[in-house]
């Protein structure tokens, strides 16, 4: 087996708020080969944004803070790397995508320049030889007319081709592993289709991996090999994307299937809501987290938290009941 | 998937007919504020070619000629030592670019670095750097000019310098809004996911963004200083006579002679009012149109 191109150990990311401590992130770990893609699924505050950001340490500090865990980046904990190391990391290694295409680009600077800018940034390239090189990017990306478009300012771009060039500045500096925070949320559904492949393609060519964040279980059993589920700021389920569709082990798990329509099989089948709301962060159940929303749930539930444990070959979940 | 998607090509060339098009905006939306616009580059020419549009000398004295009356030779009357007030109001304006603009470059520039690096930063920095801000702006301006006018003695660099410090400080406080504003924008955030550095995120991706502040705090800020200026040399604590100031002339001759001779408090007078009036209302069209909020609509 190879070694994992990112090992996250026991990653607990916490923020100070008004209302007291909320720990946004609750010891989570999880791993991303090379070449893999790794989608992270959960509802809004699930801390799947979160564990991304605190991947490239780009957690705002105050209010927020990484108090603990191991994040390896190919051997090196960037947890423990000074702020050049990080920057050389960042952009550069790995790459971040954000969920708001209309406004991750600088409004006073043309788009050549920004896609430039990486280029410029990690490998010092003067500005004309980076400019060229976007050139190039941008045409990878499937922006047609490269060179004159180039020139001009990100309000001329609509959102799909602002996310188009949110992808050209990831892979500017050809990076191992690429992260998307919901690349697709705020854009048509049609637009989202074209990105997403865009982006499998990319990643494919490059041989770079691909964290995809998202709450769209669609997009994930489209793109992703391997699926992490989060509730409530853990992992609660690991599993392939196949085989997490197939056997899904997690209450949770089963529960948000049954709730997401299905055009094929299944005709006339109800949809099957989670009961409840969604935990709050700053007074979560001493046990698990989903015990007050689970159908299938135990005594112990209610007072110890379930440790993320193997249940087969590369399937490991965090409950105490076998469904 | 291979899939090309043409945009309109408005690129390039359009774009270096920004500044045009503002133009031709500015005076279509806000003719006020264009014309104010007009005096204001007006008194700029007529502050640099002062020594060339002057017909007489600053200092020229022609004791047959003293206290005219606005005439064709003299246009603005003379004063009472004979000296072309037309002249005179000239080279005050001279004084007076000279000082505004020195002056309020050097108020924004102190206001930039303060602010952007408070506003960016944040934090107890922000803090504290703020409450010494507060302190300063309690001070009245007029009493920390007398005193430094006082210690120094009067003169051009004092007054400069002052003024700069004076203005720079209490609009770091404007600028660091805008800083903190735009620095909650996906794009920094951005910015910080590609490795950018402190340094490059203020210059390349926070500046541009709050240029616009920028521009109307330099331009107010010209008033302020053209204000402050005359406000000291009326006292007489401003550039010394006989460099002819729009304050000085008012409180010399302008007051003294004020019943035989009007015109001599009028042309200075007027040419303040016009000035400040016009950098104000300039400031707030500019205001108006580069508010990031109204960008984009036509």
């Amino acid at each position: 087996m190879t070694r994992p191109l990112l090992e996250v150990k026991n990653l607990t990311t916490r923020f100070r708020t008004e209302r007291g401590t909320v720990t946004a992130v609750d010891g989570v770990s999880f791993h991303v080969d090379p070449g893999e893609t790794l989608a992270i699924v959960g509802e809004s505050g699930s801390g799947k944004s979160v564990t991304a950001l605190s991947v490239l340490r780009l957690i705002p500090n105050p209010p927020g803070r990484i108090e603990n865990g191991e994040i390896l980046f190919d051997g090196t904990d960037l947890l423990k790397l000074d702020d050049p190391g990080i920057r050389a990391v960042r952009g550069n290694k790995i790459a971040m995508i954000f969920q708001e295409p209309m406004s991750s680009l600088n409004p006073a600077l043309t788009v050549g320049l920004q896609v430039a800018e990486p280029i410029n940034v990690h490998r010092g390239t003067p500005w004309e030889k980076a400019y060229e090189a976007a050139t190039e990017l941008i045409g990878r990306v499937r922006i047609g007319d490269a060179a004159s478009r180039l020139g001009s300012y990100p309000h001329q771009y609509s959102g799909g081709m602002r996310q188009r060039v949110m992808i050209a500045m990831a892979l500017a500096c050809a990076p191992r592993l690429i992260i998307a925070d919901e690349p697709t949320t705020a854009l048509d559904v049609t637009v989202q289709a074209q990105i997403l492949d865009l982006l499998k393609e990319v990643t494919r060519e490059t041989g770079s991996s691909l964290i995809l964040i998202t709450h769209d279980l669609g997009v994930v059993a489209r793109y992703a090999d391997r699926v992490a589920v989060m509730y409530g700021g853990r992992i609660v389920e690991v599993a392939p994307a196949r085989e997490l569709y197939a056997r899904p082990q997690h209450p949770y798990t089963s529960g948000l299937m049954a709730s997401v329509p299905r055009l094929d099989g299944g005709g006339g089948r109800r949809l099957m809501p989670i009961e409840g709301q969604p935990p709050d962060l700053a007074s979560l159940p001493p046990g698990c987290s989903f015990a007050p929303r689970c159908r299938a749930i135990l005594d112990q539930c209610r007072t110890a938290k379930p440790e993320l444990l193997q249940v087969a070959d590369r399937h490991a979940k965090a409950c105490f009941a076998h469904v | 998937m291979t899939l090309a998607i043409d945009i309109p090509a408005t690129s390039g060339k359009t774009e270096r007919n920004g500044v045009l098009r503002f133009v031709i905006r500015l005076f279509r939306e806000k003719p006020l504020g264009a014309a104010g616009g007009v005096i204001f580059i007006l008194f700029l020419l007529c502050g640099i070619f002062a020594d060339v549009l002057a017909p007489y000398g600053m200092n020229q004295i022609s004791p047959r000629n003293r206290l005219m009356a606005p005439s064709w030779a003299y246009p603005f009357g003379t004063d009472n030592l004979g000296r072309d007030m037309l002249s005179r109001c000239l080279y005050g304006a001279q004084i007076s670019v000279i000082i505004a603009f020195t002056a309020a470059t050097l108020a924004t520039i102190i206001s930039i670095v303060i602010g952007i690096i408070t506003g960016y930063l944040g934090g107890k920095f922000d803090l504290v750097t703020q409450r010494f801000v507060d302190a300063w702006m309690s001070f009245p301006d007029l009493i920390i000019l007398l005193v430094v006018v006082s210690v120094l003695g009067p003169g051009l660099p004092q007054i400069i310098g002052t003024l700069g410090l004076l203005l720079g400080i209490a609009g770091s406080r404007i600028i660091r809004s805008a800083v903190v504003s735009v620095r909650e924008n996906m794009y920094v955030h951005a910015a910080q996911s590609i490795g950018a550095s402190t340094g490059r995120i203020l210059w390349r991706h926070i500046l541009p963004n709050i240029m616009p502040p920028i521009i109307v705090l330099f331009t107010t800020r010209v008033g302020t200083v053209i204000l402050a200026e005359s406000g000291l040399s009326f006292l007489g604590l401003g550039v010394p006579p006989p460099t002819p100031t729009w304050g000085g002339m008012l409180s010399g001759s302008g007051r003294t002679f004020m019943f035989q001779g009007p015109w001599l408090a009028l042309a200075p007078g007027l040419c303040l009012t016009i000035v400040v009036y016009s950098t104000n209302v300039f400031g707030d069209a500019l205001r108006d149109l580069l508010d990031p909020r109204m960008r984009g609509s036509r």
